[in-house]
């Protein structure tokens, strides 16, 4: 028996693909600018074994995961720090609600001026994005923390680092690891972005560029359809590890 | 997988009953508890750029008086706005909006179709999934490519980016139904539009007000960049070439505008949020 839901899945995806392909060879658009997508999608394959394709992935592999992981030792931390000290929270929100919603693209002008490398430009942007739902949500777990079992633990002569390690950064961990897949998905986005605006000299971004400025549509589209794989990837892997490594947690969330 | 507003600071940031309960004086207090770090780090920010007299940080004060050259001291007419200021911020904010209002329109109806036809949704389901992991700057090559530079494009990046979190939030609102509530409908006999506007849509609403305001934030992240990547008008624009110019307290005058700018949005959507969605905490409440 084949699921029913795995069928209409796939129909879905080959009708939308016989579409697309319909409309790139109707002749309705000029196949230069706007290939057909059976083009796309081999050229895509042929991107697999081209050398200079895989120095630009592993181009924006090195900034995105590098970016994302100073973002988490720098977030993670500072929420344990705000989310256990009540007074410090209240007194940084303020600051945190006027310097999340900053664009952190718009600090690649600023920061091409103080860093002449070139990772290093890519990478603080990215870092800047990515630092936000990680510390959002540790604090965001950490005050969520059920007090009767602070409480209990407290009566029975623990003292607070003891509960923080016992109690509060278990049941925070859940939280701590929606903040990082959320991360996950901006500093590709910034990644990406950061490639296209700041150029330089690997990463998928520089590579469509590159593609664009050649007229070579096909190539810059296969390009695109790899971004996707990446983050489809990256999220996949996320979500299974968060099933498997908070099995017991009942997110309340609905987040996992 | 649905955003909902746990990432948010102004959860249980609100007064609580019993603040509101308390005297003047514990108000002035608590208000004092929240902001009195903002002074301390822009004087010190005033002090530090002050101190490394660095050409590429200039002090907060003078980004402010140099925002007010550039763009806020036209005449009273244009409401104090310059030409610089007219012809880049309102370019920026209108398509903000109308990017964002057609990722709303286009993310509520499709999500509860969607949400309310379960065969519907195993069809798109493999289709969205993917479309939704690709980055959308990564699709602004294409964009160009269809639209050209200019409105249409950024609108196009604006709409793919944010209708995400929009559609998939009202999928999640739309299809668990409280059974009671689809049975009074059924006894009642109301008609398909009646069912979608007493009962569908009210039910799903606040996970749809929370996926507006994820794509709000969203939105103006993607306004900025493509408009960094090909405008000729917009703050972004504006950002990028101050930067040409080497007018470093304009850039950071951008930067602090767009500051604003979120903080502003996201206030008031909040605002709206508390007054449209009122009926839904007050019958959790009594719950």
């Amino acid at each position: 028996m084949i699921n029913p839901r795995v069928v209409r899945g796939v129909v879905g995806a080959a009708g939308l693909l016989a579409v697309a392909e319909a409309l790139g060879r109707s002749g309705l658009v000029d196949p230069v600018l706007l290939p057909p997508i059976s083009t796309v999608l081999a050229a895509a394959f042929q991107l697999v074994v081209n050398p200079e394709f895989l120095a630009d992935i592993s181009g924006t592999l090195t900034v995105w995961g590098g970016g994302l992981l100073v973002a988490v030792l720098i977030a993670a931390p500072l929420g344990v720090l705000l989310g256990t000290l009540p007074a410090a929270e209240l007194a940084v929100r303020p600051l945190i609600e006027f310097l999340r919603p900053i664009p952190s693209v718009v600090l690649i002008p600023l920061v091409t001026l103080l860093m002449p490398w070139d990772h290093g430009i890519k990478g603080t942007v990215v870092v800047y994005a990515a630092v936000w739902p990680v510390l959002i949500n540790t604090m965001y777990g950490l005050r969520d923390v059920d007090p009767v079992a602070k409480d209990t633990l407290r009566s029975f002569g623990f003292g607070e680092l003891a509960i923080l390690r016992r109690v509060s950064l278990p049941s925070a961990a859940p939280f701590v690891f929606t903040g990082v897949r959320v991360a996950t998905a901006i500093a590709l986005i910034v990644t990406i972005s950061a490639e296209l605006l700041a150029g330089g000299a690997d990463g998928i971004g520089a590579f469509m560029i590159r593609a664009q400025s050649g007229l070579r549509t096909d190539i810059m589209l296969a390009a695109t359809v790899w971004t996707g794989i990446l983050g489809f990837a990256a999220n996949a892997v996320l979500v299974r590890a968060h099933r498997w490594a908070f099995r017991w947690h009942v997110t309340k969330a609905g987040g996992a | 997988m649905t955003v909902t507003t746990v990432t948010d600071l102004h959860d249980g940031a609100g007064p609580s009953p019993a603040s509101a309960n308390g005297t003047v004086r514990h108000g002035l207090g608590s208000v004092i508890r929240r902001v009195w770090l903002v002074p301390i780090v822009i004087i010190a920010w005033e002090l530090g750029t002050r101190q490394a007299e660095s050409p590429f940080f200039p002090p907060p004060s003078r980004i402010l008086v140099h925002m007010h050259e550039l763009w806020f001291s036209g005449p009273a007419s244009a409401l104090y706005l310059t030409e610089e200021a007219s012809a880049n911020f309102l370019p920026s904010i209108g398509r903000l909006f109308s990017g964002w209002a057609l990722a709303c329109i286009l993310g509520i109806v499709l999500g509860i179709a969607l949400g309310r036809s379960r065969t519907l949704f195993d069809y798109v389901n493999p289709i969205f999934e993917f479309a939704r992991a690709i980055p959308p700057p990564a699709l602004i090559p294409l964009f160009i490519i269809i639209f050209k530079i200019g409105t249409p494009m950024q609108l196009a990046t604006i709409v793919y980016t944010v209708i995400w979190p929009i559609l998939i939030n009202t999928i999640d609102g739309a299809r668990y139904l409280d059974s009671l509530h689809s049975e009074t409908a059924q006894v009642f006999r109301l008609s398909r539009a009646q069912r979608f506007f007493r009962i569908i849509l009210p039910a799903a609403a606040p996970k749809i007000f929370a996926g507006m305001r994820v794509s709000l934030s969203m939105a103006v992240i993607l306004m900025v960049v493509s408009e960094l990547v090909g405008a000729l008008n917009g703050i972004g624009y504006l950002i990028q070439a101050k930067q040409q110019t080497l007018d470093l307290a304009g850039m950071w005058g951008g930067m602090v505008l767009l500051g604003l700018l979120g903080y502003v949005l996201n206030g008031t959507f909040l605002f709206v949020e508390r007054h449209v969605l009122s009926w839904h905490r007050q019958a959790r409440q009594t719950n």
